[in-house]
């Protein structure tokens, strides 16, 4: 075991870079799910001007490889930070590469989620916003209380995937200089001159989140489906 | 011919407008009349499905309105609570007629106050029941007493319970969720779930179409059981037999228009021709 497990000092900078990579994957999934939300409503929605961006949003990030858009984002973000500074006036400012990985795996990722809101709602049958309509609920009532606990139970499934993507795809955001998880297997590697033992590591530390991942998003859907025949209550 | 004449008196005639805007003047006149619709159209773009359809429902009228799929009735139903956008017409309830207004899209928005208002007082039952299936069906009838009425939990599940008993379901349902009930079941919490509101109107939608005809009877008990309370209900029905029982008015539609209208005798000696046709071709 000990042969196994030999981190040869390393373990704290590997921890670090699992609670990074932790990090910046939830940060990133909550932001992405509020984008869904808001942009499958306005793809939704009956005007035009909501409904255009919104469909421009999801066609154009989901065509292009996410690795092309975080360099694209982290770069341009920054750059558009320096000239709105200046602009106004303020002192330069620069954005670290955590938050920069977060807004934009979020902003990535949204897109997809919108997709998946998007089927969702449109699966939730008509009569029970109806119902609530006729009962006098406001619109945002209507939402919460109808709209929201009914499409999770379509969108689940695919939120559970997505999510599992999302948080692979934090290990691209290293090349944007973040330390995760993948970052710290490499210096770890590099160092002792053994990349194989730690890149495996890796591998299961991400497997190790996905199990347990998977296993809220199954508890999730349980306690979703409660009312429909034929699930267990 | 002598009825519909006589039940047409009882009401003073409308003036039929089509611009709906200030005009809560005339209504007043007849304190009687509870809820009042006025030459009511509705296109879905090219078609046409209502041209100009009025009624008046006194305290305590059973109206039936019947015809065949595609007059228009729902789409009234529909209109009278706004699920669907009137092109134009006036709802009156109690003397106060909702205001509409030009919207976004150039359609008439009603304001949304009075809109919460109108349908506060309006329940509605759904041929597809439209139970939240993700709620009890305690859930279900607490929502809309807690939510927008501002009923206090206890007080809604006291009333949740009295209504349960009334529409003769028996307590332990209340912790069921609709897709273990039965359809007839799952319609009477549908029925109970609108008498929670206290409404002073209730308005179905063919609420035994979507039935097995074995729980056909079990609901329209129900209905009949408000209707002798003397409460005042819109009925969209293909029930023949159960809307000359229970209506203090009928309404024929056809083609978006009311064909005749009178009291329930005017299903047993139709007088237009069209009623008439329409009676013949289905088993009373």
């Amino acid at each position: 075991m000990n042969e196994l497990l030999n981190l040869q000092g390393f373990g704290p900078l590997l921890a670090q870079g699992a609670w990074m990579t932790v990090k910046l994957a939830f940060l990133a999934l909550v932001l992405s799910l509020a984008l869904g939300l808001v942009a499958a409503a306005a793809k939704l929605s009956s005007a035009k001007l909501l409904r255009i961006p919104a469909t421009l949003y999801t066609t154009l990030i989901r065509s292009v490889p996410d690795l092309v858009l975080i360099l694209l984002i982290f770069y341009s973000l920054q750059l558009w930070l320096n000239d709105l500074t200046e602009v106004l006036g303020w002192d330069y400012f620069e954005i670290d590469p955590f938050t920069a990985g977060v807004v934009t795996l979020g902003f990535i990722y949204g897109a997809y989620f919108t997709e998946n809101f998007r089927g969702a709602i449109l699966s939730v049958p008509a009569g029970q916003l109806e119902a609530a309509t006729a009962y006098g609920l406001s619109r945002w009532q209507r939402f919460y209380l109808v709209m929201f606990p009914q499409l999770m139970r379509f969108a689940l499934p695919g939120l559970g995937n997505n999510w599992l993507v999302l948080l692979k795809s934090t290990a691209l955001v290293s090349i944007i200089g973040l330390s995760d998880l993948v970052k710290a297997a490499q210096n770890a590697g590099k160092t002792t001159n053994d990349p194989l033992y730690f890149l495996i590591l890796a591998g299961l530390v991400y497997l190790l989140i996905t199990t347990l991942s998977n296993r809220i998003f199954k508890r999730l859907e349980r306690r979703y489906n409660i009312g429909i025949k034929g699930m267990a209550r | 011919m002598n009825q519909s004449a006589q039940a047409l008196a009882a009401h003073p005639t409308l003036v039929t407008e089509t611009r709906p805007a200030a005009r809560q003047t005339v209504v007043a006149a007849n304190a009687n009349v509870k809820l009042k619709v006025q030459d009511l159209h509705k296109s879905y773009a090219e078609h046409q499905v209502l041209k100009g359809v009025s009624l008046n429902a006194r305290n305590g009228d059973v109206i039936s309105l019947i015809g065949a799929s595609g007059s228009g009735k729902s789409t009234l139903l529909r209109c009278i609570n706004f699920l669907e956008q009137p092109d134009a017409g006036v709802i009156t309830l109690d003397g106060i007629s909702i205001e509409m207004r030009q919207g976004r899209s150039g359609t008439q928005a009603p304001h949304q106050a009075q809109l919460q208002n109108l349908r506060t007082r309006l329940s509605m039952v759904f041929q597809h029941f439209n139970l939240w299936s993700h709620m009890t069906v305690m859930e279900n009838i607490c929502m809309a007493p807690r939510r927008v009425l501002g009923v206090s939990a206890a007080q809604a599940q006291e009333r949740a319970r009295m209504y349960l008993d009334k529409v003769g379901l028996p307590g332990r349902v209340a912790d069921q969720y609709p897709a273990f009930l039965s359809g007839g079941q799952q319609q009477r919490v549908a029925i109970a779930r609108a008498l929670a509101m206290e409404p002073e109107i209730i308005l179905f939608d063919e609420p035994t179409s979507a039935l097995d005809p074995e729980l056909v009877g079990e609901v329209l008990k129900v209905i009949q059981t408000l209707a002798e309370e003397g409460r005042t209900m819109l009925m969209v029905t293909h029930e023949m037999g159960f809307a000359r029982q229970v209506s203090s008015q009928v309404l024929f539609l056809h083609q978006g228009r009311v064909e005749e209208q009178g009291g329930a005798e005017i299903l047993d000696q139709p007088n237009s021709e069209r009623l008439q046709q329409f009676l013949s071709n289905r088993l009373k």
